[in-house]
């Protein structure tokens, strides 16, 4: 309880909670509401918004409901910006444990690859991970996944350092405890709270990214996409400007409202803290 | 036969850039069911002693042999088996458990890993540890944070008995504690080495808490033995420069001297 109304202090917080439960709803109500193909057309192409109350954010190109697609949209940019996140602090947490725990060459190897990772920008590995392996939901997650796991993983070993100096994984060493089980029990549930901290900007990265490979015609074929409904809008963008704005609307409100969230997360759990 | 030897051990760090022996040649021996004190100023190399003596760091030089075999020889698999006869109680018993523990997963660690009691028999087990330090066996649901720190000195003794180890290492073990508490823990250490028959590493700054549970001593001085014997007797008439300082600093010890 107290939680909620440390995270519901700020203005910030709430508009970010807010955006991101709309987002949710959306993304739930999306099979419900618009039952059937999204891709399906509705009605006459090219409709603009606000004329037919039935299809009231228009028609596209090949006469689909805007709407449908902008709701079903939703569910793509939202799963795979969660599960690309989570498969990153995943990964990242592991190597970065490992790292930190092991130390000497592990730590070494481990990290040299890690920079390897960082120097390539993530957007090119995405790219070219994508075009090699082909363009399904999976891929694009991993490809997403591969150029963001590097920031969780120097995080993690950071913070293993200090931690596996602590007494505690020295008792646990003495007790005779595996040394995988001291990373992964003692210390890596530790280690957690500072990166899951990252999570937000992954998050709303790895949305922004999905857009981007989509908009280039990498993404999933058989999902409605935000980044692909701009890059139709972009061929009718004097005749129909609405085909780019709405989704590219949507797209900045989803990322500006996981980043305000997380900070106001961020932010409570620091108030919190600074409390205890 | 003695079950710890330890001959001419040596560890060298490196402070502002040169070495510096933390440790140096540094020999003593440990018999089943006695207590060994080692005193010494802050800095004197007491913990990196407990340290190289559980190899939680690998001495430089010297020899340790543990239960008549070389402890240092030791593998990975087989020192961590071979960790169920010395075990280790810390100073700090909040920093010694994992923040998150429960008093029943800390007890439960030993017993498992060493496959002591099987899954079923465990929190029968954990009970009974319990008991024996002289704790509720309610308190195994209880967070580590959620109990005194006595108590959690209790727990990390209980931990450290669950094994059935010949040799504890008491690294201040009682440093932190209450001088209420720190009695009635060092009557527990007492009461389990005459029914269990373990030996102590006794490691302490205070001459007072040695000379009530120790039988022989080793002073140290910046890394190397200034003198040893029969813990009474040094305490009562110190031979070396830092032994006198120990016991000058030890009011209580002067009043009550024989
Ligand atoms: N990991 C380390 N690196 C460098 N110096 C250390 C390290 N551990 C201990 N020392 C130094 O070794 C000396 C002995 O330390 P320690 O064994 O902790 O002493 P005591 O427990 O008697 O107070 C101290 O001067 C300490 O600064
Ligand atoms: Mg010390």
């Amino acid at each position: 309880m107290s939680r909620l109304c440390h995270f519901f202090r700020t203005p910030e917080a709430i508009a970010g909670a807010s955006i991101l439960a709309l987002l949710v709803v959306v993304a739930l109500a999306a099979p419900l509401l618009f039952s059937g193909d999204s891709q399906a057309i509705a009605g006459p192409a090219l409709l603009p918004p606000f004329q037919d109350w039935s299809l009231p954010l228009g028609t596209d190109r090949l006469g689909r409901d805007v709407l449908a697609e902008l709701f079903h949209g939703a569910r793509t940019s939202l799963a795979v910006g969660l599960a690309a996140a989570a498969a990153a602090l995943l990964i990242g947490s592991i190597i970065g444990t490992l790292a930190g725990f092991a130390g000497g060459l592990v730590d070494e190897v481990l990290m040299r690859i890690t920079d390897a990772f960082q120097t390539v920008p993530s957007f090119l590995l995405a790219l070219a991970f994508v075009s090699i392996v082909g363009p399904s939901l999976g891929v694009v997650v991993a490809a997403i996944a591969l150029g963001a796991w590097t920031g969780p993983a120097r995080v993690a070993r950071a913070e293993v350092l200090s931690i596996r100096e602590r007494d505690y994984v020295a008792g646990a060493r003495v007790l005779g405890m595996h040394p995988l089980e001291i990373a992964f029990r003692e210390v890596l549930p530790n280690v957690l709270p500072s990166v899951l901290a990252l999570s937000s900007v992954i998050v709303a990265a790895a949305i922004l990214t999905e857009a981007a490979l989509s908009f280039l015609g990498l993404g999933d074929p058989n999902r409605v996409t935000w980044g692909g409904m701009i890059a139709e809008g972009r061929t009718v963008l004097r005749t129909a400007p609405f085909l780019s704005v709405v989704p590219g609307i949507a797209l900045v409100l989803t990322v500006l409202g996981v980043y305000l969230a997380g900070e106001g997360v961020v932010e409570s759990a620091a108030a919190r803290r600074s409390l205890s | 036969m003695s079950v710890l030897a330890v001959s001419s051990l040596a560890k060298r760090y490196h402070r502002g850039g040169k070495p510096f022996a933390a440790v140096d040649d540094v020999s003593f021996d440990i018999g089943p069911a006695e207590t060994l004190a080692l005193a010494g100023p802050s800095g004197s190399g007491k913990s990196t002693i407990a340290r190289l003596v559980l190899r939680l760091i690998e001495p430089d030089t010297g020899r340790i042999d543990f239960e008549g075999a070389d402890f240092l020889a030791l593998s990975c698999a087989a020192l961590r088996s071979c960790r169920a006869r010395i075990q280790m109680v810390f100073q700090d018993p909040l920093a010694a458990f994992n923040p998150h523990a429960t008093v029943g997963r800390v007890l439960d660690d030993p017993l498992r890993i060493h496959n002591i009691a099987s899954r079923a028999e465990r929190p029968r087990r954990i009970a009974a540890l319990l008991e024996r330090v002289g704790l509720d066996a309610g308190l195994a649901a209880r967070a580590i944070h959620e109990i005194s720190g006595g108590q959690r000195q209790r727990v990390a003794i209980a931990r450290a008995i669950a094994t059935h180890p010949s040799l504890i290492v008491l690294d201040e073990a009682v440093s932190a504690l209450d001088v209420s508490v720190r009695g009635q823990i060092l009557e527990l250490l007492l009461d389990l080495q005459r029914q269990e028959r373990i030996a102590y590493l006794f490691i302490s700054h205070d001459l007072g808490v040695i000379r009530a549970v120790a039988h022989r001593i080793v002073i140290l001085d910046s890394g190397r033995i200034a003198e040893s014997g029969d813990a009474r007797a040094v305490i009562a008439n110190p031979q070396s420069a830092i032994g006198k300082a120990l016991v000058a600093a030890t009011p209580k010890l002067i009043r009550n001297r024989p």
